[in-house]
Order: C-alpha cells, then sequence, then structure tokens
C-alpha cells in the first residue's frame, strides 16, 4: 500500500514534468515536431497510474472505464473529423468540456456529505465558477466558429448585466460557504448562474475575437483544474492547471497582437464595450 | 500540504508556464492554445478519484460527468493538438 502511494505521486510528478518539458518544445518550430508525444505520455501514465488508487471499490473502476470510453471515443471521432479549417472551433469545444469536468468535480465536491477545511470549500467553489463559465463560453466559442450565432448579440447596459449575473453566481458561491454542507437548491442555482454568465460573456464578441477568447476560456479551464486540485489535494493538477492558466494569459495576449486588437478593448467588448468598426469588418472577414 | 507551500507550487508554476510560451511565433499560437488546453486534460485525473471515491447515486453521477469530460478534453486535445501541428509544419514548407 505504502508502495502504491509512492508510484501514484512519483508518477503525478513525473507527468507534470512531461508536460513542461512538452509545451516548451511545442513552443519553437525546431522542436515542436514531436512535441506533442511528451505531454501524452506524461497523461497516459497519470491516467493509467490513478486506477491503482488504493482503496477504490470495483464497481467505481469499472464506471471510470465507461466514462473514458464514452467521453473518448466520441472525442476522437469529433477531433478527427472535423475539418482543417474547423479545428480552432475544437480547440474551443474540448477545452470547455474539461471546463465542465472541474465544475462537476466542484459539485461533487460540494454536495457530498464529509466535512471540508473553509479554505477547501473556497476553492471548490472558485473552480466550479470558473470551469462553468468557461463550458458554457467555450461551447458558445465553438458554436460560432463553426457557422452558427454569426452575429454578435448585443443589447442594452449589457455591461452592467453581464457583470450582474456574474456577480450573483459569485455571491451564492460564498453563500454556498456559509451553510455547509451546502443546499442542493442554492448549488444548482448557483451553477446555472455561472453557466449563463459564461454563455453571456461569449455572444457580444465579434467573430474575429474569438480566438482569443478560445485562449482566455483555455486558462479559466487551467485556473480551474488547479483550483479543484488544491481542493482534492492533488498537486500535478495543481501544477498542470496554474501552468496551462499562466501560459494561456500570455497566449492570449498574443493571439490579440496576432490579429491585430489590442487586448483590452476585446476584452471590453464581451461586456458590450463598442468593437471598433474596423476589427467588426477586418475581423469578420478572418 | 500547507497553505504557504501551495502558494509556492502555484507561483512558480505560474511563472514558469508564462515564460514557456513566451517566445511562440505567430504560425504556432493556436497549435500551443491547443496543446496546453490538452494539458488541461489532466483533470481526468481528480474525476477519477471523485468516481472512485463516491458513495451516494448523485455523487457516481458527478463523477461519470466528470470522468467522461475530462476523458473527452484529454482525447480530443490530443487530436486535434496532433492535426495542428502537422498543419503548421505543412504550412511552413510551403512558405
Amino acid at each position: 500500500m505504502e508502495f502504491r502511494s509512492f508510484l501514484i505521486d512519483f508518477t503525478y510528478f513525473a507527468a507534470a514534468v512531461l508536460f513542461l518539458v512538452g509545451l516548451k518544445r511545442m513552443s519553437s518550430p525546431r522542436t515542436a515536431r514531436g512535441s506533442l508525444l511528451w505531454a501524452g505520455w506524461g497523461m497516459l501514465l497519470a491516467v493509467l497510474v490513478t486506477f491503482f488508487w488504493p482503496g477504490l471499490p470495483r464497481a467505481n473502476l469499472v464506471l471510470i472505464g465507461l466514462a473514458i470510453l464514452l467521453g473518448g471515443t466520441l472525442a476522437w471521432y469529433i477531433g478527427r473529423k472535423a475539418l482543417p479549417a474547423d479545428l480552432p472551433g475544437t480547440i474551443a469545444l474540448c477545452n470547455g468540456l474539461g471546463g465542465g469536468a472541474a465544475a462537476a468535480i466542484a459539485a461533487a465536491q460540494l454536495t457530498e456529505g464529509g466535512v471540508h477545511s473553509l479554505t477547501v470549500t473556497f476553492l471548490a467553489a472558485l473552480g466550479g465558477l470558473l470551469g462553468a463559465v468557461s463550458f458554457s463560453g467555450s461551447l458558445v466559442a465553438f458554436a460560432r466558429l463553426r457557422g452558427r450565432l454569426e452575429k454578435p448579440v448585443r443589447f442594452r447596459s449589457q455591461g452592467q448585466v453581464n457583470a450582474a449575473v456574474l456577480l450573483i453566481a459569485a455571491v451564492f458561491g460564498l453563500m454556498l460557504m456559509g451553510n455547509y454542507p451546502s443546499h442542493t437548491t442554492m448549488t444548482v442555482i448557483f451553477f446555472l448562474l455561472a453557466l449563463l454568465g459564461g454563455a453571456m460573456i461569449a455572444v457580444p464578441l465579434v467573430r474575429g475575437d474569438v480566438p482569443v477568447f478560445v485562449s482566455l476560456f483555455n486558462g479559466l479551464t487551467g485556473l480551474a483544474v488547479a483550483c479543484e486540485g488544491f481542493a482534492l489535494g492533488n498537486e500535478a493538477m495543481i501544477i498542470a492547471g496554474t501552468v496551462v492558466a499562466a501560459a494561456a494569459a500570455r497566449l492570449t495576449q498574443l493571439v490579440a497582437r496576432g490579429i491585430d486588437r489590442p487586448l483590452g478593448s476585446v476584452l471590453s467588448s464581451a461586456f458590450g464595450g463598442s468593437a471598433s468598426t474596423s476589427a467588426e469588418t477586418g475581423g469578420a472577414t478572418r | 500540504m500547507t497553505g504557504f507551500v501551495a502558494l509556492y507550487i502555484f507561483t512558480l508554476a505560474a511563472v514558469t508556464g508564462y515564460h514557456i510560451v513566451s517566445g511562440v511565433p505567430a504560425s504556432l499560437h493556436m497549435p500551443v492554445v491547443s496543446g496546453a488546453s490538452f494539458v488541461n486534460g489532466i483533470v481526468l485525473v481528480g474525476a477519477m478519484v471523485v468516481l472512485g471515491h463516491a458513495e451516494t447515486p448523485l455523487e457516481q453521477a458527478l463523477g461519470f460527468v466528470a470522468v467522461a469530460l475530462a476523458a473527452a478534453n484529454a482525447v480530443g486535445g490530443y487530436v486535434v493538438t496532433d492535426r495542428m501541428l502537422a498543419e503548421s509544419r505543412s504550412r511552413g514548407r510551403k512558405t
């Protein structure tokens, strides 16, 4: 048993290192070839070793296997079938699903009977909020990059409304900490508001700006993963999630610069700020 | 894990992540976004632990959803990143 825990911890550490090496190599054209294999091995080893986690009942292990088979097969099919032009949208989809996974972990943490410290509850709720926002926002981004909802949706006082939805969701999250173990209805309202907020951020964007937000939501998923990592005491999730969040922050700047758009105005357009007309036309044709 | 150790890990990982992708050329922007998204697939490990320890049907349902979504993130992220890297290579050869 002792050795098993050591092996799991060691493999998680190795996975974190492999992720770092993989991303580093991917970032340069000279080394990009084959870089994905490094990260891929890290993922494979981390997942395989988790099956040997001590004390898991067999029924749950079967469920884990089924769920991986189901999600993995569908995603493999979608990823393979996507047309080359649709790949950016597919990134948004996959990344949104990761955010959804973090949110589902948060929901399980928040509704389970055991006693957690205030910090753990706070981080679980924060990760749930970020994950749910990334989930719905990325799904809208996916739909828009796939040619649905072509036109940005705008209405009066959009900024205030969007901010209010996210703020109320955050308040509900804090209230969940207050009366723990959480009330199921409140947990449901919390997640619904977070999902609504994420979608509302993604609808006012002009289409050319959407890739910037794909990267931004990627960072939110990373933060959500890191938060749930803290809540679960899983160092591999903390390190990988944080690295992705910080990398995504940098990439968001770079992608915005790549399409000649100041990051500030892209971000403010998510809250209904005016997107300049040149970006409106120039972005849409890209 | 004490709060401060967690804070150290968080800070060092954040600085590392930021610098690792600092010099990415424009042709690799979206492939690296995709690669980072694939790394988020590590959430699968946490989802497996949650489903593994699930005791009530509600926990099992949430855990099942978490594992399925996380697996889709990991597998889809890998496939898409692989294709995007190949695409950026072939584009690089043409120019």
